[in-house]
């Protein structure tokens, strides 16, 4: 017993100064590595969506720069930034959250002069058009009304294109509902079959109100119930007749739940639990990849699309403001862009992307042209069998039916408060 | 001298937990109550004097009569829950004390059994949840269950999403919070006065019901308060195991938290200070817990 102890005292020693001795080396060594070159750290605020090991190790490897993430969701991403400015660099974010984060005047806006590849930017951010110059809807916060600055220092959209860019795009895409052909077993074409009593139980929305909203928009449209101006800037009395709508479904049992994250929605899809609901694209893919049948559905009435970009935080200036150039051009030159090309979503620069991918990956992914190989994923694993076409088709196909966009109404408050009493009801 | 310094020694002994207690709970609380009253936009707080986070909070209650506004009807939803998770906590964790303190003689088996009573809390909350779909779900364990034997035709919708969901969820995380206090009340009833009630030829019943309740009583208040103060500030349990669909207290604080809404979440935030502080004043009238203790 004594022994057991004096070996427990001695270890302890021991550890201690093992410990005292690492810490010792590691500062002797680190010194000079410090002086020579200042270590370009970033720490990166975001969804889940853009950020990836992958992508932090490709870009330390390529411009030297330590990607450092802050993973939140939407909201608690709006919210750190208007409390807590100064606790990240670079912001990664959707559009609509801009009005709300370019008032409170805790982000800078980025020079486009300094963007290497601005000018190859998709006209979907720039003009709200096609390469092939068909019109994209603009309804809900669609990037382009929101895309620039009067000036650095201002807190006001620019109605003309200015050298001051909100966000420097990265990412978007055009959402839809997800559905199980195998339980549904009959073609879905309309967003009006997420209320259609027939998926009593098994349908499903988003737990975000602003978005959730927009999605019962559609269905509402889609059964020629009401036509809206701006499905993504509703009035109060068109807030009132959704919100009826949804309050009806909701108390006659059509919604089996409300998800909010990416898992949730998997998990419900996966099990069986729903048959048709709100969904993100790699969110299917996921389901897809487990072995059950899921379908991203295209429909009649178009996509609800959303998009997102950096900017960078008030504190950031000198050097940290040189490297979140450095980086956001790193991201935009390619290989990033084929990374998100191959889940599912587009990349904003389509040339650098593409130069970045296999001819059959990109025949596949944004030609909607038949897999003419086995289709893998970013991370390897197998997504489609060769012969396999995407849901939806190209990417005109499916951003030219864009219908509206993630947004936040002008009458926001109302709408939350709305929400409360829905979920209530 | 002695008792000159006695109150100052007093004041230093107390002085740490004040300070902790001053700053970490008296301070942020007295900023919620202030900014309750303030004013916002869609991105920012506005330091004016506005009742405008309580009266939106109470917006259609007299307009709505006699229906429900949608304030009281969460907070109804929310008290329902609340009292039937109080209510199986207290049959659940009494039981599983009494069995420990009585009936379970050697001290390190009532250890034993004790910390295996803490095994829901070796997960994290999130696991614990998503663990009831395959369970409970459509195509759960369960339902599967009774398919195979015959019991239903078809798979019951309400076991999973429902309020039956919450509570079951909420039942099982929080019956420990029962077990504890009780556990530690029974077990310092002097084994005499059982004694002295058996010899007085009283039923087993009539023994539990006049002694060990009454000295139990303690121990009961204190895993009621802890239980009812969880339930009613919950809002990820209720919000996961009822599919987001069932309206909490907390819950309105989240969503107007996530729209930025800071005020209007504060002043939600002290109605339901007041709500389970009520509740709590009416239980601690019940038993001077200060006396018991």
């Amino acid at each position: 017993m004594k022994a057991v102890k004096l070996n427990r005292r001695a270890l302890l020693k021991s550890g201690a100064g093992i410990a005292g001795l690492a810490a010792g080396s590691g500062a002797i060594t680190g010194f000079p590595y410090i002086m020579a070159q200042e270590p370009k750290v970033l720490r990166y605020l975001g969804t889940a969506v853009n950020e990836g090991d992958d992508i932090s190790k490709k870009c330390l490897a390529d411009t030297g720069i330590k990607i450092e993430y802050i993973t939140a969701t939407t909201d608690d991403v709006t919210k750190r930034v208007v409390t807590q400015p100064n606790s990240f660099d670079v912001l990664d974010t959707e559009y609509f959250s801009l009005k709300k984060l370019v008032p409170s005047g805790n982000v800078l806006p980025l020079n486009a002069r300094k963007i290497k590849e601005f000018n190859n930017i998709t006209p979907v951010f720039t003009k709200g058009e096609l390469p092939n110059g068909k019109k994209i809807g603009n309804q809900g916060t669609a990037p382009w009304k929101v895309m620039y600055l009067d000036g650095e220092k201002s807190t006001k959209f620019a109605t003309k294109p200015t050298d001051f860019v909100t966000l420097i795009p990265t990412v978007y895409n055009a959402d839809t509902l997800g559905i199980r052909p195998d339980l549904i077993k009959r073609p879905i074409t309309s967003w009006a079959e997420l209320l259609n009593k027939e998926f009593k139980g098994k349908a499903a929305i988003l737990n975000i109100p602003s978005i959730g909203i927009m999605d019962a928009a559609m269905v509402v449209e889609a059964t020629g119930q009401h036509k809206y101006a701006d499905k993504g800037n509703m009035t109060r009395a068109e807030i009132d007749l959704t919100m009826k709508i949804m309050t009806e479904a909701k108390k006659a049992g059509q919604f089996r739940a409300f998800w909010k994250d990416f898992n949730e929605s998997v998990n419900l899809m996966a099990s069986g639990e729903t048959v048709i609901q709100s969904m993100w694209s790699p969110a299917v893919t996921k389901v897809r990849s487990m072995g059950v049948p899921c379908v991203f559905q295209p429909l009649k009435e178009g996509y609800r699309s959303w998009a997102s970009g950096f900017c960078v935080s008030k504190a950031v200036s000198g050097k940290k403001l040189e490297w979140a150039y450095e980086f956001v051009n790193w991201f935009l030159s390619g290989w990033a862009g084929a990374y998100l090309n191959r889940q599912g979503y587009y990349s904003a620069v389509l040339s650098t992307a593409k130069a970045n991918m296999a001819p059959y990956e990109w025949a596949y992914w944004m030609e909607g042209k038949p897999a003419t190989q086995d289709i893998k994923g970013p991370d390897g694993g197998l997504l489609e069998k060769a012969g396999a076409t995407r849901d939806g088709g190209s990417y005109d196909d499916r951003m030219g039916n864009v219908a509206c966009w993630n947004a936040v109404m002008d009458e926001n408050d109302y709408m939350v408060r709305k929400w409360n009493e829905f979920i209530a009801a | 001298m002695k008792s000159r310094l006695a109150p100052l020694v007093a004041w230093l002994q107390a002085g740490p937990m004040m300070l902790v207690f001053t700053l970490f709970f008296l301070l942020p609380l007295a900023f919620v109550v202030v900014v309750s009253f303030w004013d916002y936009n869609e991105y920012e707080m506005i330091p004016t004097f506005t009742t405008r986070g309580y009266a939106d909070t109470f917006e259609g209650c007299l307009a709505n009569l006699p229906g429900l506004c949608t304030i009281l009807k969460t907070y109804l939803e929310t008290l329902k829950l609340c009292f039937l998770v109080w209510l199986l906590t207290l049959l659940i964790g009494f039981t599983v004390a009494y069995f420990l303190a009585f009936h379970v003689h050697s001290k390190t088996w009532q250890i034993v059994l004790s910390l295996l009573c803490t095994i829901p809390f070796w997960t994290s909350n999130v696991i614990r949840m998503i663990a009831w779909i395959p369970l409970l779900g459509r195509n759960g364990l369960v339902n599967r269950g009774l398919l195979g034997l015959g019991a239903i035709d078809a798979p019951l919708e309400w076991l999973l999403f429902s309020e039956f969901a919450v509570v079951l969820a909420l039942v099982h995380l929080f019956t420990f919070f029962m077990v504890v206090p009780i556990f530690n009340s029974m077990i310092r009833i002097d084994r005499r006065l059982v004694e002295a009630a058996y010899d007085a030829g009283s039923t087993g019943w009539q023994t539990l019901w006049n002694v060990i309740i009454p000295l139990a009583k303690p121990g009961i208040v204190i895993g009621s308060i802890f239980v009812i103060t969880i339930v009613m500030g919950d809002f990820i349990t209720i919000g996961v195991m009822g599919g987001q669909q069932i309206a909490s207290a907390g819950k309105i604080i989240e969503v107007r938290l996530n729209a930025l809404q800071f005020p209007a979440a504060a002043a939600n935030a002290v109605i339901l200070l007041g709500v389970t502080f009520l509740i709590i004043t009416a239980l601690a009238r019940l038993v001077d817990i200060r006396k018991e203790l």
